[in-house]
Formats: C-alpha cells, structure tokens, sequence
C-alpha cells in the first residue's frame, strides 16, 4: 500500500502546483455578473471621521456600488461578540490605512479608479507612533498580564550578580505570495457562499452573518488552498471576506475582493514588535537565580489576537531554562498602526528572545563561555516546572543540544572563527547556538477541538474532509494519510476537499501548529467509525469473528477456519452499502489534559512540548554593517514524524523566515506613521542566496511524543522559526568580535546593516 | 492606426485587435486568455510569480515578469508559459517534475514563476554551480520552502536537453497599436518624438510597467524604442565601448563585464534575471532616479550620452545629465541614442560597491563606482560617483579633491572619507538613516583602500 503514515508521501498538490493547474480563490471561474471590489482606506493615521462622501465614487464609470459603515445590516463588527473592530471606521479613525469603504464595479480597474473620488473629511488628533510612548502613557489594548512565581524581588535583591539590559524587536510581514482574497457568491434568500482564503473558515462564516444580521447557517465559508498565510489569514481574512460578503449582499451580485499588495501591507496586521526590559540575577556559575521582565508588544489599534500573542511571549521567555524567581509583565500597547495579529510562532519567537539576551550578558560578565552557562540553565530534574506551573515531562534539551554540537562540528570551528577574527580587519565571523522548547496547543482550550467527515464510496474511493486548512503546510496529505493508514488502502484512493463550514461546522483556525495534531485524530475517528462498521457487517455477512477481518494492502482479508476470503476494499464497500451499512461518519477529537487561568496565568496550557536546537554562523562587514549567514545546523524534534519530506519542509522554510524577521525584513513607518515598505521592492524577505549556503537539518530520531498524539507524532509548523534566533545570537557574537568580546553587545532586530553598524560602534571603544 | 499585435504565444501565433496595447501581458494572460497559472504576487516585477519566458531569435530563452511587461512590447515576440510546458504524452515537462519530486512545491503560489525560471536556466545550458542557480532564482520569491530544495531541482534540471525554442516573428516595419507606437528606425523614432512630446519613451517597461501594473494608470502615450536597430547597437571601439540605449543589461553585459571586470558581481545584483532581460542602460539613466544602479558607476567611468533629436545629435558627460530630481537636461525632442564609457587605460583601475538589505534584488541604499589613475604610487587621477546619498546620481568633488594627487595611502582614504559629509547630505527613508549613509559611504572608501592594497585580501562577506 502506498502513503500511510511515516513515510515522505508528496504533497497532494504538488504537481498541480508546478503545472499552474492548482486553482486559487482569483483562478476560478467568475460567473457572469461578478464584480470587482476595492477598498476605500484612511489617509490619516488617527482622527476622527467627520465626513465620508461617496457621491463622486458612485457616479464613477463602472461603479454599481459603494458600501459604509453605515450600510452594515447587523453589526458592523469583525472581531466577535464583545470586541470592537470595526469593518468600516464609522467615527474613529485609528491608522492610516484602515478600511473606510467598499466600492464594487464591472471591472477591478473601475473599482480601483473610483476609491480614489472619495471625499474623506478626517480631523487629525495625535497619534501613538512608537512602543515607548504607549507605555508612557498607558496607552493598552488590554490590561497588563503578569506570570509570577516565587519572589522575585528578594531572590533579585539576594543574587551575587545583576544585570539590566533592554533591547526592541521588530514585527514582520507575512508576505504570503497570494494576497488576501474573498469571492462573494450570493444565492436564494440572499445566503451567501463566501470563498476565502482564509486559515479560519469559522470566523468568516460568523463574522459574515454577524455583520449581515444572518443566522450563522445562511453563510457558508470554503477554502480549498491558500497560496501561503502563517498566521496572516486567521483574522485578517476574516474583514476581507466580510467585505466582499457585505457587497454582494447589497448587489446581490458575486463580488470579487482581492488587495492588492501594496493595500495587503498597508491594511493588514503583523508580526508583533516587542520593546524588553529585564533584570537578570545570577551565581557565579552563571546560573539564574531571577528574572524580572518587562515585554512591552505593538498591538496595534485593535485587541486581534494580540491577548494570545501575549500570553504565548510570557509563556515562552523561559524557553529552554529553570526560572526559580521570575517576574514576567506583558504590555499589549495600543499604538495608530495596522493591528498586529498571529504570525507563526505567535509570540513565541518574541518570549525567547530575553533569556537569549540575558545569558549571553551573563556568560560575558564573568568570563563564562556562553554555551555551557546556558546549559547550566536547562530544565532538568527536580528543575522541571515552568513559572506557569506545567511540568517539563519529556526533556529532549540536553540530547538536542549534544546533537547539535556534534552536528556544528562546534568546537573546531569555534577555534577556527577566533582565528580569523584575529587576523581579518574587515571582517568578523561569530557562532550562536540556541535550544529550543516550545509549547504545543492553543493557549484557549476551548479551540483545541477539531471535525472530520468521511464518506466511502462503493468504489471503494474516500472523501475526505476535515475543519483543517491547506496553506502549503501539507495538512492534507498528513491526515489523508492517517485514512489510508486506518484503511490500508493507497492514498490515491482518498480525495482530500475544500474546508467548508457546510461539511464540518464550528471548527477552530488552523494554527498553532496542531492543524494535523487536531485533525489527524479527528479523521482517525472518523475514519476508524466506517472501519468498525465495515468489519461488523463482514463479521455477519462472511459468518466469521470480527478478529478475524483483517484490513491490509488494499485489501480485506477474512480468515475463517478452513478458507481466507480476500476482497478488494471496494468491493467490501459495495457489499456494505448493499448491506444497508452507512459508509460516512464524523469524527472528532479534543486535546485532553489541558487547562489554563488566564488571570492567574497558571496550568498546564500545552499538550506536550517540541524541542530542538540551532547553531549558526554569520559573517559581517565591520564597514557596512553588511551580513550573511554562512552555515546552520538544525536539530529539530518531530516526535515520530508523519511524514518526514513534508517535516522537513517545515523545518527549512520556518528556520528562513525566523532569519528574515532578524535579519533583513525591516517595516518602516514614516514620521506621520504611514507605512512606507509596502512591497517586495521595499520589504525585503530572504532570496535563495540568502539562505545558509551550509544548512544541515537532522531530526531527532526515536522520539515518539510520550503523550497519545496522532501515531505519535508532532506538530512542526511554528517550532523551526525560531531555531533562527541562533542566527540573531551569532550577530551578536561577530559584533562582540570587533571590540575582543570585551563588550556586551545590544542588537535590536531586525538585523539590518544599519543596524549592525550602530552596534559595532558600541563596541568599538 | 490598424495594426494589431502578433505574437507566438506556447507556440501558436496570436493576434490581439482589441485589448489595450498598455494592458500587462500578465492581465491579458489572465483576464482575456484565461490562462491562471501565471500569477499576480506584488504587481511590481519583484516576486516573480507572473515569470514567463521569452523565447528570441537568436534561440534564446529568458525570463521576464508579465505584470510590467506590456502587451504592445510583446508584438513580434514569441512567448511560453507554465501551460506551454509539456513532456511526452501529455505528462508534465521534466522541469516540472523535477521540481515535484525534489518537494520544491509548499502553497504552490510562486511555483509558475519558480518552474518558468528554471526552464529558462535548463534551457540555456549553464552548469549546476550553487552561484550560478541563486542568479537565476534572484528573481523569484518563495515565502515556504527556504529554497533548499527548490536549488536542488535546479542543479537536477541543468543543462538538461529541452526541446527547440518556438520561433518568434518579429516585425519589420514599424507599427502603431492605437497610441502605442513602436518605430523601426532612428529617423522614425525621432518624427515620432517630436510628433508627441508628451509622450513617454518605453525601453523596457521594468520600471515604466508599473505605472499599468501596481498604479493602474497606464500611459496615454507610449513610444517604444526597443526595436529601433541604431539604439540596439553594441560597440567595442578602441579607446572606448558604446551602448545602444535600448539594449537590454542580459546583451550589454559580456561587453561591459569584458572591459570593466568589477561589474560582473555588481551587475548581476542590479535587479534579476527577469528585469535584466528587459531593463536597459538607457532606461536606468532617463528615468534619472536617485537610486538607480546604474548612473553613479557609469558617472565614475566618465560615461557620456549620445542625444539625438531631428536638429542634430549631441554629447554630453552624464554627470551633466542629471540636473535635480528626476529631471534631466533631455529635451522635448531627444532621446538618449546610446552611452559611450572610455575603456581603462592600463594604470587605471575601477570598482564599485552597491549596500542594500538584501544580497540580490534590492534597491540599492547606497551605491558607488570609483575610478583611479595610479603611477608611482600616487593617485593620478580620480572619479568618484555616490548613488542614494543626493536627489540624483552625484560626483563625489570633495572626495575625489582629497585623494587627486596624493600619495596612495590609508591617510589620503581615511582624508576622502571624511569628505563624504563635505559631499553630501543623504535622507532618512525605508533604505537606511541618513547616518548609516554617510558613515558606510565613508567606509566603502576606506574598504576601497583595502581592496587596492590587499589585492589578496578577503574584505567582502560575500567572498567567504
């Protein structure tokens, strides 16, 4: 049988995609009528909106309507119950770019042309531009949360050693190739079949009924692929769809919204930036005695995710280390800009960075050699629980970090980079490693749920369909494998479907890496359902037991006393069906073992933790602030992978786009708080040249997840980002190489020459 | 003004009558042929998600991005896109296999423009060398896989043996698509300019395009001067090279690299593959942009432009050329015919630097090109020009004064980079601060330094 589980089975699409012949939400058939959509933007980043006339748009050529604030039947609201985030600014206007109106023409270019005859009449008020002067003036999108354990202050004020440091971190563009889309098709009664290229078809359906006054089942969401998203069209293709829904509601024409980039970038949310503050109090071997730390995220102008962001930095600035005191404050400041929201790693990336920082500044202050200072900080036995209260069950630290020294060829190189540091009077070469543990569920339990539905067919082909999107992660491959798996039939028998809210309802986003964790099992269920079924009537119809019904090779075999019976899997599907035996079932799952106090900011809030380790090598220009990184090497835990090609994809791509958010993606608001990087020609994500001319991966191997996941396996789309931090520390280190590592180095990122410039003249002396 | 616009189009010839000749030939693509596998990732020739390829008569094949390239600049051309590949029996092209099997596919978005480059590189029969691929992905960008295996296939498909191009049917005789007009000679060319002053002159659309692509307000007029034979001319005289303003940088770029060797690495980072199929040395200087790649090496190589209009022709150095921001000494009725540099004599020597955030495919934040005159251990003579440190393309005076007959040495370098504040005063922008420039211009020189007297020596991240 070909494709169960553990092996590298292809992605489903791949060859639709290298042949153009994948379709995409803008690739479909338009049916007659459809029209075009394009949005009416703020030009002022905060003000308030005293007029709005759209008279001059709607005479527009072309143009069949315009649609406001104040033409939203129900709630003009995209963020559910509760919250207040607005499609269309009806008052307020909080940055500049935020969505005012929809114009829907004949053509994209009529629609386009027309959004700039609006007349908008905004009052300026002054606007929260930077990080620093939100938290001056307590300017939040929530209150500030705290993770505590022990006391802090007296541990702090007791420790032989302290220091204070703080250093920023910038957000990132998700730059996912295909831009935010939704295709609006109205039908009877005015219900509505929104195509989004969403990670979130829930939320599109209910934020689009919402907003229509409709009962949830009048609006129906469908995505089949996204062309890439990480993060970016959880909630941010929610507003895009609900534009387009709202357009062809009161056109009662299908309508077409797609952004193009330069309005992606100026209209949608980000990566956090953090602004850290942190002390840090130590031994003299260098071990942390405490930490007290300040996390101080732009949230943007709306609360979006950012309480999750949040709440995963704080539950990642232990990463890898026992913290016995430690003081953790997250500040969700709301600044007049895009409103930031998921982006793989979600916080996570952000939380780590501290302990990074601290421990670099620590191994420097008492001549200690950064490496083994931070495995002195590892969790450990006896030093197993985190400052939220979960225990660290399975530690792979120490078995990550061994294999990546050994992997890095680690000491020799390190003798060999002080070398040329020694003798090069332009350039510097530096090393960083980094152990990673990063937690794995959905910081809300309650979204750790997930529905599949599979039909047999009397062919003996299998639809498969589950509340998981595909976003080039290869979700649908894994859990069509999981069928094939529980089925022992070819993967080629099972047709992987478009995510519909019409076919598995009130399904959770897929994110926070357990799309396959979530919907692996829910698939099994589902499929293990039609399994039992079919080996029950077998059981009768072949009058044998049911232990006796074997499923192999695309094949059933029934082994009674005297004759084996062997029939293909479509033809037990037939007998099934003639049997009267129902062949579609759902299935569900719900992560056990989870519970989190968001007040409190205690319990056990992942299923189980990934592990893994980074090292890196960078060179820099002392004169130009010019980077590269020459060479990584990547342990990454995968648990028993369910398929290692699709793993290792993960893996590469998330370790380059880490690089990118620390090294050369730099966003760049101008003095009146514009956006002004707002394409590839401006926003530089890495190239091909860019990428480790050495990059070794190895997967941790034998390491089922000791927890009951999907055939033991784990989730692997955000754990690989942040192995790049090794790429931030090892900056850090080439820069310290300028002043003889006498100086402890400040890098903010990202990485930018300029960046690196400043630095090394901090070190200069 | 009848004409309509011909083209091969995956081997069967085309005639578009009634679509606009400023319409991108990704749109007409899209929108009016129904062909979706060429795709729209930012618009402005940066991504490559829209690369398709050219195939020219001379049996080359390279890529361009068909969101800037305009309908009327294909007539005569012969184009192939992702659905214009085909192995035997109906199979996908081996290229496309390749990239499938090496798992060089995640969200498949960017993977046309990705499998289109590399037929264009499997085409040309370059040798699998890591260099050598990254130049012909500079121009494609994936957000998915981290590339690695996206090389890989690229090393699998070298010099594999592909199946002849399709011939493109170029045009002889001038042709006009509505206010499109694409003239075949010089003297055409100029009635033309001066029939229409408003118009603009089109080379290669890789920065014009975007006025159709990303703003969508094409141009009312447009004169084409790709095919006018006199501006297409490459010279190799004896004291100095001449390039016709309309060739593409992919046909100047042996010539140049030939006469000034330090332009292989700095060229190959102006743009991609894609933009140098199309991108000229004209179009670079006319634009006048500060930050473009070209003016402020070509204004340290003593560079002069051939302007030709009905009243004449004249010659003048390009640092003249450059009057403010974007404004140039062109008049109403010239164009620029071509660029003249002076080879090197043999005690000269020239570089040039370019810093951008990114390696490859980046605007450049702060770009330079430096001509000396050694002998005897003095600084003969010298030219110093800066891009993205002014509102154009400068001369570097003060610099170049600290240097001109001086000793050569690390004193009279730390002297000219101390002068770079004297020369210029750079803005803050997306690029980089003001400071960063003025103190990584300042170190380029003392860099400079270096690379002159350490030969030998390692002194650029790239080189390791």
């Amino acid at each position: 049988m070909k494709g169960g589980v553990h092996v590298s089975e292809r992605h489903d699409s791949a060859l639709k995609h290298v042949t153009g012949r994948a379709l995409y939400i803008d690739d479909m058939a338009e049916p007659s009528g459809t029209l075009h959509a394009a949005l009416v933007l703020s030009p002022i980043t905060h003000g308030r909106l005293r007029g709005l006339d759209l008279g001059k748009v709607r005479s527009s050529q072309g143009v069949v309507g315009a649609f406001a604030a104040a033409d939203i039947p129900g709630a003009n609201n995209t963020a559910g119950p509760g919250k207040h985030e607005p499609l269309f600014a009806a008052d307020e206007v909080q940055f500049a770019g935020q969505p005012l109106a929809v114009v829907v023409a004949h053509t994209l270019d009529e629609a386009r042309a027309a959004v700039e005859q609006a007349v908008i009449d905004i009052e300026p008020v002054e606007a929260i531009l930077d990080i620093a002067t939100a938290l001056a003036r307590e300017s939040y999108v929530q209150a500030p949360s705290t993770i505590l354990r022990g006391d802090p202050d007296a541990a702090m004020a007791a420790a032989p050693h302290r220091l204070t440091a703080e250093f920023s971190v910038g957000g990132q563009e998700h730059f996912y190739l295909e831009g935010q889309i939704a295709f609006a098709i109205p039908g009877e009664d005015g219900d509505v079949v929104v195509h989004s290229s969403t990670q979130h078809p829930t939320d599109v359906q209910q934020v689009c009924a919402e907003l229509l006054g409709y009962d949830f089942n009048r609006v129906t969401a469908v995505v089949r692929r996204m062309g890439g998203a990480f993060g970016g069209k959880e909630t941010n293709a929610t507003w895009v769809a609900a534009a387009a829904a709202l357009a062809a509601v009161k056109t009662g024409c299908p309508v077409k919204l797609r952004l193009p980039r330069e309005i992606d970038f100026i209209a949608t949310g980000k990566r956090h930036g953090f602004h850290y503050r942190y002390t840090v109090g130590f031994d003299g071997q260098g071990r942390v005695l405490a930490l007290d730390a300040v996390l101080a995220a732009d949230a943007g102008w709306s609360l979006d995710l950012t309480p999750g962001v949040v709440s995963r930095a704080l539950t990642h600035v232990d990463n890898a280390y026992w913290l016995p005191h430690v003081r953790a404050v997250g500040y969700a400041c709301r600044l007049h800009r895009q409103s930031n929201t998921a982006f793989r790693g979600f916080g996570g990336p952000q939380g780590v960075l501290i302990m990074e920082d601290a421990l670099d500044r620590i191994a420097h202050h008492l001549g200690r050699d950064a490496i083994e200072v931070r495995a002195a900080n590892f969790y450990a036995d006896g030093h197993d629980e985190t400052p939220y209260g979960q225990k660290v069950e399975e530690n792979h630290l120490p078995r990550c970090w061994a294999e990546v020294k050994q992997l890095a060829d680690f000491a020799r190189r390190r003798a060999e980079i002080d070398a040329f540091n020694r003798s090069n009077r332009v350039l510097k070469r530096g090393l960083g490693l980094f152990p990673l543990k990063f937690g794995i569920s959905f910081n809300l339990a309650y979204l750790n749920q997930a529905g599949a539905l599979v039909h047999v067919y009397t062919d003996g082909s299998i639809r498969l369909n589950h509340g998981g999107t595909e976003m080039g992660q290869g979700l649908f491959v894994k859990v069509a494998q999981v069928v094939a798996e529980v089925f022992k039939v070819d993967i080629d028998r099972i047709r992987p479907s478009a995510t519909s809210t019409a076919e598995v309802p009130n399904t959770s986003p897929t994110a926070a890496s357990t799309g396959s964790d979530l919907n692996g099992w829910a698939a099994w269920e589902a499929a293990n359902t039609i399994k039992q079924r079919m080996i029950a009537f077998a059981a009768e119809h072949f009058g044998a037991a049911t232990s006796d019904i074997d499923f192999a090779d695309n094949h059933v075999r029934i082994a009674k006393p005297g004759s084996n019976q062997v029939l293909s899997f479509g033809e037990l599907a037939k007998l099934c069906w003639l049997g009267r035996v129902s062949l579609s079932a759902t299935g569900f799952y719900k992560t056990p073992k989870i519970h989190w106090d968001g007040a409190a900011m205690r319990g056990r809030p992942f299923f189980y933790f990934s592990f893994g380790a980074a090292a890196a090598e960078v060179a820099i220009d002392t004169l130009t602030g010019e980077s590269r990184v020459l060479r990584a090497d990547l342990v990454q835990d995968c648990g028993t992978s369910l398929n290692p090609a699709i793993d290792l994809g993960q893996i590469e791509g998330g370790f380059v786009q880490g690089q990118g958010w620390l090294t050369c993606e730099e966003l760049w608001w101008d003095s009146q708080g514009r956006l002004r990087t707002v394409g590839p020609s401006t926003y530089k994500i890495p190239g091909s040249r860019d990428v480790p001319p050495v990059l070794n991966v190895k997967v941790l191997e034998n390491v089922p997840s000791r927890e009951a996941t999907i055939f033991r396996s784990k989730a692997i789309g955000e754990p690989p980002l942040l192995l790049a931090t090794a790429v931030w520390t090892a900056l850090k280190d080439a820069i310290a190489a300028v002043g003889d590592h006498r100086t402890a180095v400040r890098l903010d990122a990202p990485a930018t020459p300029g960046r690196v410039l400043a630095a090394i003249a901090t070190v200069k002396g | 003004m009848g004409d309509s616009i011909q083209f091969v189009l995956n081997d069967q010839p085309v005639a578009v009558a009634d679509v606009s000749p400023m319409t991108t030939l990704l749109d007409w693509l899209r929108e009016h042929r129904g062909l979706k596998g060429t795709k729209e990732g930012c618009a402005e020739g940066d991504c490559g998600a829209c690369t398709v390829v050219l195939e020219l008569a001379d049996g080359r094949r390279e890529p361009i991005n068909a969101c800037i390239a305009l309908l009327g600049q294909i007539d005569g051309a012969a184009v192939r896109t992702v659905e214009g590949l085909r192995g035997p029996e109906g199979a996908p092209h081996p290229v496309q296999l390749a990239m499938a099997e090496a798992d060089a596919t995640q969200c498949g978005f960017c993977t046309p423009g990705f499998v289109m480059s590399a037929y264009a590189f499997a085409a040309g029969g370059e040798a699998p060398e890591l260099d050598t691929i990254h130049d012909a992905l500079a121009g494609n960008l994936c957000r998915c896989t981290g590339y690695r295996p996206i090389v890989q296939a690229m090393a699998a498909i070298a010099r594999l043996p592909i199946e002849p191009p399709a011939r493109p049917q170029p045009r002889s005789a001038s042709a006009s698509f509505g206010a499109f007009h694409a003239p075949r000679s010089l003297s055409e060319l100029l009635a033309l300019r001066e029939a229409h002053p408003d118009a603009l002159l089109l080379a290669g659309a890789t920065d014009l395009g975007l006025l159709a692509s990303r703003s969508r307000k094409p141009p009312a007029i447009l004169i084409h001067v790709a095919h006018v034979p006199e501006l297409r001319m490459l010279q190799d005289g004896s004291n100095s090279v001449t390039i016709g303003a309309a060739v593409p940088y992919a046909e100047a770029l042996p010539l140049l690299v030939a006469h000034f060797p330090a332009l292989k690495s700095y060229l190959s980072r102006l743009g991609s593959r894609q933009i140098r199929t199309m991108g000229t040395l004209g179009g670079n200087i006319g634009t006048a942009s500060p930050i473009g790649d070209m003016p402020p090496v070509l204004i340290a190589l003593e560079a002069s432009l051939s302007l030709a209009s009905r009243r004449g022709t004249r010659r003048i150095p390009l640092e003249e050329f450059f009057v403010g921001y974007r404004k140039t000494a062109l008049d109403a009725d010239e164009v620029i015919a071509s660029i003249t540099l002076p080879k090197l004599r043999p005690h000269e020597v020239f570089f040039c630097d370019k810093l951008s955030k990114r390696r490859d495919q980046d605007i450049s934040t702060v770009a330079a090109g430096y001509r000396l005159g050694l002998r005897d251990g003095k600084i003969e003579d010298v030219r110093v020009g800066f891009g993205g440190m002014a509102a154009m393309s400068k001369r570097a005076r003060q610099v170049e004064q600290a240097l001109k007959g001086e000793v050569f040495s690390a004193i009279a370098f730390e002297a000219a980079a101390a002068a770079v504040a004297e020369d210029f005063q750079p803005i803050d922008d997306w690029r980089g601060s003001a400071a960063y420039r003025l103190q990584a211009a300042a170190n380029l020189l003392r860099r400079l330094y270096w690379r002159i007297a350490e030969p030998g020596s390692t002194v650029e991240v790239e080189a390791l």
